[in-house]
């Protein structure tokens, strides 16, 4: 699908208005604002990626993985220019291309459809073995997980088979709102650390820290960072 | 004769050498037979180790980056274990890949249950899309590996086994069923490595015998013209799970007043080790056993 859609110059400010033009899935409310920092940074600030070039092979890739609460992954790309701005109040319902999970096939700059969780990070080991295959080395591949999402097995497949080859273009965002019923013990990053990636842990809230972790270089190893928010509930 | 496995590494790997859309995804097994075409592609023969769920997720990973991937290991690992990976990597993705799996139904009895998927192909048949190949000789494997790996963006499932009839059947690289025997009383139709034993089985019979190398998409005019020849009883010969068919071939006579016998593997876990020829025999599948079942049912 392509849609053009001029860059409508929202601000961070903006993205509150935004979301509240979606309504009907206020279960996960705590999920959709948890990862909204984390969202604005990678797509003001990080991804190499814009409306325009959302087809291009070297694109940077961005696969939420996370796909329940969707509203601020909406909010952001409505603010880039991805999708338009009117689609939003259509969210759920029957003629509107953004469903309480987002699908790739209906939404412009939507890399995966996702919802079912612990899917994200397997596709981008393979987006990643991928655009190496074909000479792109310069995309980076962003993933963004929750916490809880971290306790699907086929993550931890990811994580240590990414670490070991030494997939330096793979990047996760584990967005950690805390809702894992038994947690981390000694925290989500030393998973990522035993299995040989590099890590920063930092306030998921802030966005000077979210840049500098973003952007920490990694040289022949995939780079994690947790994005620690208030607790869930 | 190689065996399809065995003819699957030696195609596979070069045509690693001549399309460079092509990669293919290993989780350890017949890792060994690819070594040397990993040691000339190093990143389009990816071995993620012993993780099945990985190995989906990252085809499916390639080929949103545009490649061709190639998924390879048994059966009940490829299909079974990771099935909501191939619903929702390729299918829900929009994109498209060629599994293939060894093992079968009951390659390697010896080893036992864990490593037998008689479900395979119904499992598949949840799914919207997949092609579903089942050669009865490497041959026909190899053909229709060539097939399935410049079939586009399709998803196609190629179903290797241990088994194979005596010979190749010529064509059977096409969609279509073909027709290897014709008569009056009924049509018989055989899956892959199960030809061999239909037509011994039904020697001397006034049967025509069809025989399909591809089972999805369910060649719906083949068999009913078959029928409209001859009659319209109906026996599927299926080397995986029996009624795996059933759906489709009732689908096809949809307004055609018909009867079908569908033979197969047997649902219930046989629980027994021994050779393929036993396993054959006890789920009623060897000449002597399916003439029986065939001829009480035509009357």
């Amino acid at each position: 699908m392509t849609h053009a859609t001029a860059e409508p110059g929202f601000r961070y400010e903006d993205l509150g208005r935004l979301m509240a033009l979606m309504t009907g899935d206020e279960k996960h409310g705590p999920a959709a604002t948890s990862t909204l920092d984390v969202l604005w940074v990678l797509y003001d600030r990080v991804l190499r990626v814009d409306p325009a070039s959302a087809d291009e092979p070297g694109r940077d890739r961005f696969l939420l993985s996370k796909g329940h609460g969707p509203m601020a992954y909406y909010a952001v790309l409505a603010a880039k220019g991805f999708l338009p701005v009117d689609w939003l109040p259509g969210f759920g319902t029957f003629d509107s291309p953004l469903g309480h999970h987002p699908d790739r096939v209906l939404i412009p700059g939507v890399e995966i459809a996702s919802g079912s969780l612990g899917h994200g990070l397997p596709l981008a080991v393979g987006s990643a073995l991928g655009l190496r295959a074909q000479g792109l080395h310069e995309p980076a591949v962003w993933v963004l997980i929750g916490d809880a999402e971290l306790d699907e097995g086929s993550n931890h497949e990811a994580i240590a088979y990414a670490g070991s080859a030494g997939l330096e273009a793979l990047h996760t965002v584990v967005v950690d709102n805390d809702s894992a019923t038994h947690g981390w013990r000694g925290g989500i990053a030393s998973r990522f650390e035993a299995a040989g990636w590099s890590t920063a842990t930092v306030d998921g809230r802030d966005h000077a820290a979210l840049h500098a972790a973003f952007t920490t270089p990694h040289p022949g190893r995939p780079h994690a960072v947790v994005a620690r928010v208030e607790k869930k509930f | 004769m190689d065996t399809m496995r065995e003819r699957f590494i030696s195609v596979t790997s070069r045509l690693l050498d001549e399309d460079p859309r092509l990669a293919l995804v290993l989780a350890e097994i017949t890792m060994d037979g690819f070594r040397p075409a990993q040691r000339r592609h190093p990143d389009r023969v990816i071995n993620v180790g012993i993780r099945e769920q990985l190995l989906i997720g990252v085809g499916g990973g390639l080929a949103l980056t545009g490649l061709r991937p190639v998924v390879h290991t048994f059966a009940s690992f490829l299909v079974e274990r990771p099935f909501e990976q191939v619903k929702l990597d390729f299918g829900h993705q929009d994109t498209g890949g060629v599994l293939v799996s060894s093992s079968a139904s009951y390659d390697w009895p010896a080893g036992g249950y864990t490593h037998m998927a008689p479900g395979d192909v119904a499992l598949l048949d949840t799914l919207d899309g997949w092609t579903v190949h089942v050669p009865g000789h490497p041959d026909e494997a190899e053909a229709l590996l060539r097939h399935a790996y410049a079939a586009g963006d399709d998803r196609v499932y190629v179903r290797l086994s241990q088994m194979s009839n005596a010979a190749p059947r010529p064509g059977a690289d096409g969609l279509r069923f073909q027709t290897v025997r014709e008569g009056r009383a009924g049509v018989v139709l055989a899956v892959g490595p199960m030809l061999d034993g239909v037509l011994a089985a039904t020697e001397g019979l006034d049967v025509t015998v069809l025989y399909a190398a591809t089972v999805r998409p369910f060649d719906e005019a083949g068999l009913r013209a078959a029928v409209a020849r001859a009659s319209a009883d109906v026996v599927l010969v299926e080397p995986y799970l029996a009624g795996t068919s059933a759906a489709a071939a009732g689908q096809a006579l949809l307004d055609v007043p018909h009867r079908v016998l569908p033979l197969g593997v047997g649902r219930a876990e046989l629980r027994r080790f021994g050779t393929i020829e036993e396993h054959t025999a006890a789920h009623g599948l060897d000449a002597g056993s399916l003439r029986q079942r065939i001829t009480a049912f035509l009357g």
